[in-house]
This record gives C-alpha cells, sequence and structure tokens, in this order.
C-alpha cells in the first residue's frame, strides 16, 4: 500500500514544483522577449556581466540559503526565496507572527504561521507594486517627496528598533556577545555598510550559534 | 516589431509572470491555513495573523514601488517591476544592469535596444537564481536535521532557534551604527539611524507594557511591530532635518 504523506511531505514536493517552475519561466522571459523582437544577447556582455556580477550573488546566495531555511520553516522558504525582501521584510514578518501565535519556529504550528505570515506579505507586495505601477505618473511626485526621503531611507533601524526590543530583552544573555562584535565590527570597519551587511547576517548568525552553543555547555543559559 | 522598454508585449510576458508568482503565494496560504484549521488551530487567530501580516508589509512595500521608480527611469517600467516582484532588491538590480551595461560598453543610463535589454535581463535573472533552485535541493535535509535536533536535545534546539534570529538582528543593529564613527568628525548624520531606532524601541515597548496592562487595548500588542516602525520611519523626518 501506497504510504500516505504527510503535510510536511506535501510541502516539499509542491515548494519543489513550483519553484522549478517559476524558474523556468523567469528564464522564459529574457527568451520569449529575444524570439517576439528578433533580437539575440550580447553574448560577449552576456558572458562579462555574469563574470562581473553572478560569482558573488551565488556565494552570497547559498549562504543566505542555509541561513534562511530553519528561521523561514519550509513553506515559508520555498515562497520568500522567489518573492525575495527576505531579511528586511519576509523574516521580521514571519517572526511577528511566531511571536503574536506565541508557538515556535520549529513546530507544526509555527511551520503554519510563518507560511501564513510570509505569503500574506507576498501577496500584499505584489498588489501594491501592481497599483504602484498602474498608478506611477500621479504617485512618483508623492513618493519622490524629498519630506518623506527620510522616512524611507530609515526603514531598516526603525523596523529593526521594534524587533529587536522584543527579542533582545527576551533572550539579553545569547545577544550581548553578537551584538558587541557587531557594534565593534561595523563601526570601526568602513567596509561594512548597507551593501554588506546582507553577508554579515550569516556571519552573526554562526557566531551567535557558537557562542550560544559555548554557553549552553557551561550552562549559562 | 519595433523594441521598446515600454512595449505593451513586455508587460504582458511580466504580468503572466507576476501572475504565476502571485499564484504560488495563494496557494501556500490555502494549503497552510487548511492544514492550519485541521491541526485544531483557531481560524480568528489565524486570522488575526493574516491581517498584522498585511498591515505590517504596507510601508515596505511602498518602499519597494520607490525602487521600481527610481529602476524605470533607466530600465523601463516593466522589467524592474518584474525584477522586484520576484528576488532581487534596488541595489542589486542596480548593480547587475551597470556591470552588463560596463561589459556591453554603453552607458547604464542609456536608452537599452531589444539585445542590450535581453542581455540585461538575462545577467539580472542568472545571477541572483540560487535561492529558488538551492531551497528544493536542500530544504527537506535541513528541515530534517533540525527535527532531529529537537529529538535528541530540545533545549539546545530552542537556544539554536532563538541564537539565529539574534545573529540576524544583531547584523542589523550593528549596521544601524555603521556611520557614528564620524561624528568625530563633525558629522552628526550618523546619529540618525540610531536615534530611529531608538524612538521605533521605545514605541514597541510602550505599545507591549499598554498592552499587557490595559486589557481593552490588547489588541496593540498585534500591531506593536507596524506601529513601531511607522513611528520610527515618521520620526526620522524631523530627526534628520535635524542633525543633518
Amino acid at each position: 500500500m501506497k504510504k500516505e504523506l504527510t503535510y510536511m511531505d506535501k510541502v516539499y514536493r509542491w515548494g519543489g514544483i513550483w519553484n522549478i517552475s517559476v524558474m523556468l519561466i523567469l528564464l522564459a522571459f529574457p527568451v520569449a522577449v529575444a524570439l517576439l523582437f528578433n533580437a539575440s544577447p550580447d553574448w560577449n556582455g552576456l558572458l562579462m556581466g555574469l563574470v562581473a556580477t553572478a560569482p558573488m550573488y551565488w556565494a552570497v546566495g547559498v549562504v543566505e540559503t542555509i541561513t534562511f531555511i530553519p528561521m523561514l520553516g519550509a513553506g515559508g522558504s520555498y515562497l520568500s526565496f522567489v518573492t525575495g525582501n527576505i531579511s528586511n521584510l519576509k523574516l521580521p514578518c514571519a517572526l511577528n507572527a511566531l511571536e503574536q501565535a506565541k508557538v515556535k519556529a520549529n513546530s507544526e504550528e509555527g511551520e503554519i504561521v510563518s507560511t501564513i505570515a510570509i505569503a500574506v506579505s507576498s501577496i500584499v507586495t505584489t498588489l501594491i507594486i501592481i497599483l504602484g505601477v498602474l498608478l506611477i505618473v500621479p504617485l512618483t511626485p508623492i513618493l519622490e517627496n524629498p519630506v518623506l526621503d527620510p522616512a524611507f531611507a530609515q526603514m531598516i533601524p526603525a523596523l529593526f528598533g521594534g524587533l529587536g526590543v522584543v527579542f533582545v530583552s527576551r533572550n539579553w544573555k545569547i545577544a550581548i556577545a553578537p551584538v558587541t562584535l557587531m557594534l565593534i565590527l561595523f563601526i570601526t570597519i568602513p567596509a561594512l555598510n548597507s551593501g554588506t551587511v546582507g553577508i554579515m547576517v550569516p556571519v552573526s548568525v554562526v557566531f551567535t550559534l557558537i557562542i550560544s552553543r559555548i554557553m549552553y555547555k557551561k550552562g549559562w543559559l | 516589431m519595433t523594441f521598446s522598454i515600454n512595449h505593451p508585449i513586455i508587460f504582458v510576458l511580466v504580468a503572466i509572470i507576476v501572475a504565476v508568482v502571485l499564484a504560488q503565494s495563494v496557494f501556500f496560504l490555502v494549503k497552510a491555513w487548511k492544514r492550519g484549521v485541521e491541526i485544531g488551530m483557531d481560524k480568528k487567530k489565524l486570522r488575526k495573523i493574516a491581517i498584522t501580516a498585511s498591515v505590517f508589509t504596507i510601508a515596505p512595500a511602498v518602499a519597494i514601488v520607490i525602487s521600481v521608480i527610481a529602476l524605470s527611469k533607466q530600465l523601463g517600467l516593466a522589467l524592474p517591476w518584474l525584477r522586484l516582484s520576484v528576488v532581487g532588491s534596488l541595489s542589486y538590480e542596480a548593480i547587475a544592469a551597470e556591470n552588463t551595461a560596463n561589459a556591453m560598453g554603453i552607458e547604464a543610463t542609456a536608452a537599452l535596444n531589444a539585445s542590450q535589454f535581453v542581455t540585461v535581463t538575462l545577467v539580472m535573472t542568472i545571477s541572483i537564481m540560487v535561492g529558488i533552485w538551492l531551497v528544493p535541493a536542500i530544504c527537506k535535509k535541513m528541515q530534517n536535521g533540525m527535527i532531529n535536533l529537537e529529538k535528541r536535545d530540545k533545549k539546545w534546539a530552542d537556544i539554536f532557534n532563538s541564537a539565529m534570529f539574534i545573529g540576524m538582528i544583531a547584523a542589523f543593529v550593528g549596521f544601524v551604527f555603521c556611520d557614528v564613527s564620524n561624528v568625530a568628525k563633525g558629522d552628526f548624520s550618523g546619529l540618525i539611524p540610531v536615534l530611529v531606532m531608538v524612538v521605533s524601541a521605545l514605541i514597541m515597548a510602550v505599545c507591549g507594557l499598554l498592552a499587557g496592562k490595559f486589557k481593552k487595548i490588547h489588541w496593540l500588542a498585534d500591531y506593536a511591530l507596524p506601529v513601531s516602525l511607522l513611528a520610527g520611519m515618521a520620526s526620522a523626518i524631523p530627526i534628520t532635518s535635524w542633525l543633518s
């Protein structure tokens, strides 16, 4: 008799089918444009453009994927790595939902809560972008108004202030070492800025795990 | 057909892809919701989670629309619409476009022809595609690893989870302070993100305290994060004009 699939088995199956399909569709887009307008890519430009761009983003992509999967849960990971904006939107959204529902990330309830939060966030984002595209002419002067500029420029600090106070206060013992290390690194190394913070996330996560393990073994947690 | 970066057919193609991406989110939402109800989760609770997630998403999504507008000046409207609806960001797309434009020997701000458009789109798509195929390749193994960890040592598994979240937050807290050292040179603008973060943290703490103390406004706890996000962003306007 065929073994009945669990919910998680189904998530892995659905996720695989969806993500590979989306990947193929995304690759088909430039191919379709090339065929419709009878244009071939600039092969030299393509190769050189890829050499200049891909290696760094592939490396960061691998590390990010490994880092974020345990935090996003299975359903959340499949969705987040298609729709993007993970550390500045999807992950905080999932974290807040887990907190709100008072469930643990590594439980089935946690899996469901983070999937719902990330799916809703992806849908709302996509719809707002569609609205933005439809209304670009009247919206541009409003959204590019210099008065609003600082508000959007400071979105990350505004987001992590609220999120940080909850998680750091609850896990202050775990937080002391990584927060101190990251403060020292970001303040003293000029190369660490908005462009490189994404690379520092996995570094900080691994460091926090190592320190937490040591503290756990010593019975401090 | 004569090519233009804003040709209606490109919009149609992008609309089809965006519809597929939207369908994936709806699919997972429905499946997770059904499963939640099946295992006895309260529908009201699930609805609350969905509402909070949508309210929280509005401001960051508007920021993405601003990125679409910024990129549209160079790449037309359809391509930024696609690129920022799927994995990508303003800085990534701008870097990929500039690298490719440089490789083709054109100015990054030049109007693209069909061949250049196809080339730029291919580089943008291929260079950031890792996550989309890597998740299906390793997700099950990694999640099973987490389950085994939980079975072996429950307490450590909980600490492991918290440590990952704290690690991510620590990196962003560090980032907020990245320009603070400029204060020594008389440039106080590096304090803007720090003060914005403090305002947001204070608002979050106040929301938590009020919701805990007064039963009537218990709902405030659900919206504390979006409220602190918006309050922090709003505070950035006077703080920036004061310090820069």
